[in-house]
């Protein structure tokens, strides 16, 4: 039943490994586990990652233990307790010098507690539904001397994780964020610009020289140079990736390591102006953005690149009614390849999608890859080394 | 694994006179204690997540050492520190014994914990003001509890685990690795039962009708819709003060919110606020 538990918290997600799980029972052989509450509180605290984990955590713990109302759940605790998973390096001696009790003793308390438990009945949970009650009931009392907290009514574990009190706190992205920052990171240049600092290796090389004439050399700090612009496609074909979008985004504007660091939205390409909020409100000109940003400014665009061909080449091409665009969506595109040589296009769009024909065109422009970690490492890689200008009317010249 | 039997005898942490815990906080930390696991602490700002290091080593009456990260800290910092600057001016003023290295050789917060002749209680405040890489360069000396002294040769180990606490306010989410070894306790806001009873810890007299309608004025506040920042317990028990200074009574705070300033700093909650109340 508790490697049921286990295998619950992965399904639901959490992604217990075996040093947490070796944690809880050691928790359990020095006592610290005496009943259901306890199991709860302390599961929580060694077999989760963050908060964000919490609602899956209840979730997980529901489903174990709401389904568990008709077996005998001190015969499972029992059972538990009489095969833990061995901890190689403790033996039956030594436990019993550390918790001061002996397994069997142990045992008894457990059952004690449980059975006085079983006997409180509590007129059930709605959550937990059509069957009512909760086995456990209320358990009011605090064992092991721990102050009793602030709930004056206090609620059985199976309540509390029923009350789902942690389902904001979800973010299924919390892990890729991380992630992202870790790739974005190694976009940098170092210039030394910043403020003046020691530089110990030349003082000391200096020093020596001047046999022991101390003479002090100063250097300035080094500090990042790089510049980032991020282009992202707010329109409709995006929506499955919002929330992927939305973690790159997160990661970059987290970053300080930025000299500056601006985004915009457009809408399938870009034409004569973008927009500064998802909701496409409020724009600015396009070649604003050439006067704001110097050409050494690493640009990033984020979008699938699918759209009609004609959104893309034709002028007038645009499917909004704010915004008529007497230059197609592709001449934009070499117009920023002309003022930023540094660019890269990462596209959610899984890669055997990419001959589509506006996609393809697209790649040949602005070197196009995959949005994720590892499309991303390759496009700062890529953004990293400057690339070879290629002339604007070779490109143009393609096939479309 | 468990090589002193002193843990076991500990008292169990509830909380100090002065400092009121959660029945989960207090199993957190208990369990912190006797793994010997570092306890990670998150939750909204001024819900008092550096405080209960405090109230941790007065309970436990252990001494508190504390390590305050900002965004420029490095793991090493808290190891040690060969000032070679200073070697490096007496060798030149000839003023003291500059062949024995270990006199340029300071500990930082961790190398002092681990060689202290007692069991203490590390600090390590806003871990992730730090470095994206902190945490994972503390990997090591965390799980050890010990870490090698280049320039001497030498290995800093405790006897005596410390009872490591450490803080983050979420600004960078931390590293699986490091997560893994922690035990974790996200302090919830605290319901209207235990704010009551986190106030009687601070001003004892305060006048009941007062303090539930200013409860009650105050949750409301909270639970607006699209407020920047939420109002926190440090901040209610500021405003509490302010309105018994005031002398303010019950039935004003229940008709307007005075001092509103003192709950919400920025301008659009404000703005907010008053229209919302009004």
């Amino acid at each position: 039943m508790f490697v049921d538990f286990l295998f619950a918290l992965r399904r639901h997600g959490v992604a217990v490994g075996s040093q947490e799980w070796l944690a809880l029972h050691r928790a359990l052989k020095q006592g610290l586990i005496e009943d259901v509450d306890d199991l709860y509180a302390l599961g929580r605290a060694l077999l989760v990652p963050g908060e964000a984990h919490f609602d899956p955590y209840d979730l997980a713990f529901l489903e174990v233990f709401r389904d568990a109302q008709n077996v005998d759940i001190k015969d499972a605790i029992t059972a538990w307790l009489e095969d833990p998973i061995p901890i190689p390096d403790i033996s039956p001696e030594a436990f019993e010098k550390l918790t001061g009790m002996s397994l069997e003793e142990l045992q008894r308390r457990f059952q004690e507690m449980l059975e006085e438990q079983k006997e409180r009945h509590d007129g059930g949970s709605k959550y937990i539904g059509t069957g009512g009650t909760s086995p456990w009931g209320h358990s009011g009392r605090h064992p092991t001397g721990i102050r009793v907290g602030g709930e004056s009514r206090h609620r059985s574990a199976v309540q509390v994780a029923a009350e789902r009190r942690f389902r904001d706190f979800r973010s299924d992205a919390t892990l890729d964020v991380r992630q992202f920052k870790l790739a974005l990171r190694a976009l940098r240049a170092l210039a030394r610009e910043g403020r003046e600092e020691l530089d110990l290796d030349e003082t000391i090389d200096k020093t020596c020289r001047d046999a022991g004439e101390i003479d002090l050399v100063f250097r300035r700090e080094r500090r990042n140079t790089v510049r980032l612009l991020l282009l992202m496609d707010a329109g409709g074909s995006m929506a499955p990736y919002a929330r992927l979008v939305d973690r790159l985004f997160t990661a970059a504007s987290e970053l300080s390591h930025w000299r500056s660091f601006d985004h915009y939205f457009f809408h399938n390409i870009v034409y004569g102006r973008v927009y500064a909020s998802i909701q496409r409100l409020q724009s600015v000109p396009t070649a604003d953005l050439f006067r704001d940003h110097p050409p050494d400014t690493k640009v990033v665009f984020v979008g699938d690149a699918c759209m009609a061909p004609w959104e893309l080449m034709a002028s007038g091409g645009s499917l909004s009614l704010r915004q008529s665009n007497p230059s197609s969506g592709f001449d934009w595109l070499l117009r920023f390849r002309e003022h930023f040589p540094d660019m890269v296009w990462l596209n959610p769009e899984r890669e055997r999608y990419w001959g589509h024909e506006t996609i393809s065109t697209i790649g040949r422009v602005v070197p196009m890859f995959p949005l994720t970690l590892d499309g991303l490492r390759d496009g700062v890689d890529s953004l990293r080394r400057r690339r070879a200008v290629v002339p604007v009317s070779m490109a143009g010249g393609g096939r479309h | 694994m468990v090589r002193d039997m002193s843990e076991v005898t500990l008292p169990a942490f509830e909380g100090t006179s002065s400092y009121i815990a959660s029945e989960d906080l207090g199993r957190a930390v208990n369990a912190a204690v006797a793994l010997e696991r570092p306890l990670l602490i998150k939750g909204e700002p001024g819900t008092g997540k550096t405080l209960l290091a405090t109230a941790v080593a007065e309970s436990l009456g252990m001494e508190l050492m504390n390590w305050q990260v900002k965004s420029t800290t490095r793991a090493q910092d808290g190891l040690y520190h060969y000032d070679v600057v200073q070697r490096l001016n007496d060798s030149r003023f000839g003023e003291g014994d500059i062949s024995d290295i270990r006199r340029y050789i300071k500990l930082g917060v961790l190398g002092r914990a681990f060689s202290s002749q007692q069991r203490v209680v590390v600090l390590i405040d806003e871990i992730d003001k730090a470095d994206l890489e902190f945490p994972n360069d503390l990997l090591h000396e965390l799980d050890q509890m010990s870490f090698h002294i280049h320039e001497l040769d030498e290995v800093v180990a405790a006897e005596l685990r410390p009872v490591v606490i450490i803080s983050s306010n979420a600004e960078k989410e931390l590293p699986d690795a490091f997560l893994r070894r922690c035990v974790f306790h996200y302090i919830e806001f605290p319901s209207r039962d235990l704010m009551e009873r986190i106030v009687a810890v601070h001003y004892p007299d305060v006048d009941q009708s007062l303090l539930e309608t200013a409860i009650v004025r105050f949750y409301e506040l909270r639970a607006l819709a699209g407020l920047r920042k939420k109002p926190s317990t440090s901040e209610f028990i500021d405003w509490l003060f302010v309105l018994m200074r005031g002398g303010l009574s019950a039935e004003e705070v229940a008709v307007r919110v005075p001092f509103l300033g003192t709950l919400l700093k920025q301008e659009p909650d404000l703005q907010l606020a008053r229209q919302r109340l009004a």
